[in-house]
């Protein structure tokens, strides 16, 4: 079952445990940069850590300093696999744009509607480079 | 390196072209970790400065050191290193939140880039000026090239309301109380998320700071940037005006009910008999705030602190007419250029409970100070100060 996403910033292909997030998040006060572990109480996923996942975001709230939190996740190794957002978000995509810039290696940013997440909920998900998004197929 | 990175995020967002800007303000200047003050020394590596005014928002270091911090050695070189790579690419050292109080109010319809949600929130809102909700880098990017991408509220078409938020139901007497604009603003923001909408049936003209509570509450539960009042924001002389004139998509009448829901949000510790601290000043606190502070203070000494959060511009004053060391006598700490949820001041202490009159503070201290939170307005803080134990309902 293979879904196109609109790839908004490239990266490498990755294969990943996905992380869907069931609620808006912000990255500033949501997650913690030290841990990469989601840090709000008040969110559905709190204390899962995002690093190393594909992490789906349904939509994004809040401050205006996540695209900081996320370039010290790129920083400090601890960043998504790859970043599917519903709608692209200028706020949280700075950081990525930002670590780039910077000399860092990326996690691949991909637009893809959110009535396509829930089936990706821990599941382990391959994500392409030309932004093609599958279930990782059983050996 | 900035004109690539507001180029790059022009294609991101399917702006084609780039505009001028007046003037920007800069939230990019808090530490977060070592990878913005990497970037910031960068630019001025570069030899970067910027093109237009820029003012900026806190840092994580109290520079006039009214209050200190528990930060460690490093980060505290850092942040630091941050604030002082800012200021040498030629920002104003406002390091508020509330920059529209310290002399920063750009005209209506002017395009202007500006960072910090309740910023953005008041700049749009109130005062008419037009930006999108800049984050970090891309606000620095911005001031520095003098242009900014052409997309979303910089556009008169995108502006425009498309949900009434119908307060006529609600008892005048309690939209007039202290505490209604942090209650109505979190459900605001939950319910609207990133739409635009106009609050309709206010029977009277809200003050200043009122707007400025619910905004900073509204864009801390939501994707808030731009709301309209009736009769009170300036694109909003009525409410078909800040619909141009089309039909609302949803009318959401708002019950006590609602009101209610909301209001408990804003509080996460339940039945508590005492209280830690409490911190009030987010958005940083006007002069106005302050003679309210010191109305209901009286001069009493406290049991818990009082954390008040402000900019050099209040404290400036304050200082000027002895109402700091009148204040600080009473037991308040004033905590300038930073703020309590963004740099540890607070005292570390487990199970600690923090009360505050602000939506916003509510909204982000259990996550980044460890505190719980209960709400109440800043006559009930004050009074919860000086017994040490949650009072409601306090004379205002």
């Amino acid at each position: 079952m293979m879904l196109q996403g609109e790839v908004l910033l490239p990266g490498r292909s990755i294969t990943a445990d996905a992380l869907v997030l069931t609620a808006p998040i912000s990255f500033w006060g949501g997650v913690d940069p030290r841990t990469g572990a989601i840090a709000d109480a008040r969110h559905p996923e709190f204390a899962q850590r995002i690093s190393s996942r594909v992490l789906m975001i349904p939509a994004t709230v809040g401050s205006s300093s996540a695209a900081a939190i996320l370039l010290e996740l790129v920083h400090a190794g601890i960043a998504p696999a790859a970043i599917v957002l519903h709608e692209p978000d200028a706020i949280l995509l700075l950081g990525l744009i930002v670590a780039r810039e910077m000399g860092m290696t990326i996690p691949i940013a991909l637009r893809l509607d959110r009535k396509h997440f829930a089936q990706f909920q821990n599941q382990r998900v391959s994500i392409a480079d030309d932004g093609t998004i599958d279930l990782e197929k059983s050996e | 390196m900035a004109m690539r990175i507001v180029a790059e995020t022009a294609r991101l967002m399917g702006a084609d072209r780039l505009i001028a800007i007046e003037s920007a303000h800069i939230d990019g200047a808090l530490y977060h970790g070592d990878s913005g003050t990497l970037f910031a020394e960068k630019l001025v590596a570069g030899g970067a400065k910027v093109s237009v005014r820029a003012t900026l928002n806190v840092g994580a270091i109290d520079l006039t050191g009214c209050s200190r911090n528990r930060l460690p050695p490093h980060e505290h070189e850092m942040a630091t290193r941050m604030m002082t790579a800012y200021r040498a690419l030629g920002c104003e050292p406002t390091w508020t939140c509330a920059p529209y109080q310290a002399g920063h109010r750009p005209r209506a319809g002017s395009q202007v880039a500006w960072g910090e949600s309740n910023a953005v929130a008041f700049c749009n809102s109130v005062l008419g000026a037009r930006t999108n909700r800049y984050g970090d880098f891309l606000d620095i990017a911005c001031a520095i090239a003098g242009r900014a991408p052409y997309y979303g509220l910089h556009k008169t078409e995108n502006r425009c309301a498309t949900v009434v938020f119908d307060v006529s139901q609600l008892d005048r007497e309690w939209l007039s109380s202290d505490i209604a604009w942090p209650v109505l603003g979190n459900l605001y923001g939950r319910v609207i998320g990133n739409a635009i909408g106009v609050i309709s049936g206010l029977p009277f003209r809200p003050w200043e700071d009122s707007l400025k509570a619910f905004g900073a509450t509204a864009a801390s539960t939501g994707a808030v940037g731009l709301f309209h009042v009736a009769g009170a924001t300036p694109e909003a002389p009525d409410e078909a005006t800040a619909l141009h004139h089309r039909e609302a998509e949803q009318r959401m009448v708002v019950t006590g009910a609602m009101i209610r829901d909301a209001q408990s949000r804003l509080s996460t510790a339940e039945r508590v008999d005492r209280i830690d601290a409490v911190a009030i000043g987010s958005p940083h606190l006007s002069l106005e705030e302050f003679d309210r502070l010191r109305r209901y203070l009286r001069g009493r000494t406290l049991a818990v602190p009082i954390y008040a959060c402000t900019g050099r511009h209040a404290l400036r004053l304050l200082e000027r007419d002895g109402h700091r060391q009148e204040l600080e006598r009473s037991g308040v700490t004033i905590v300038a250029d930073t703020c309590v949820v963004v740099t540890p001041i607070l005292p570390e202490k487990a199970g600690a409970v923090l009360m505050t009159n602000s939506g916003k503070f509510s909204h982000y201290a259990p996550s980044n100070t460890g505190y719980a939170v209960i709400y109440g307005s800043m006559a009930d803080c004050v009074e919860s100060a000086v017994t040490g134990k949650p009072v409601f309902g306090a004379a205002s």
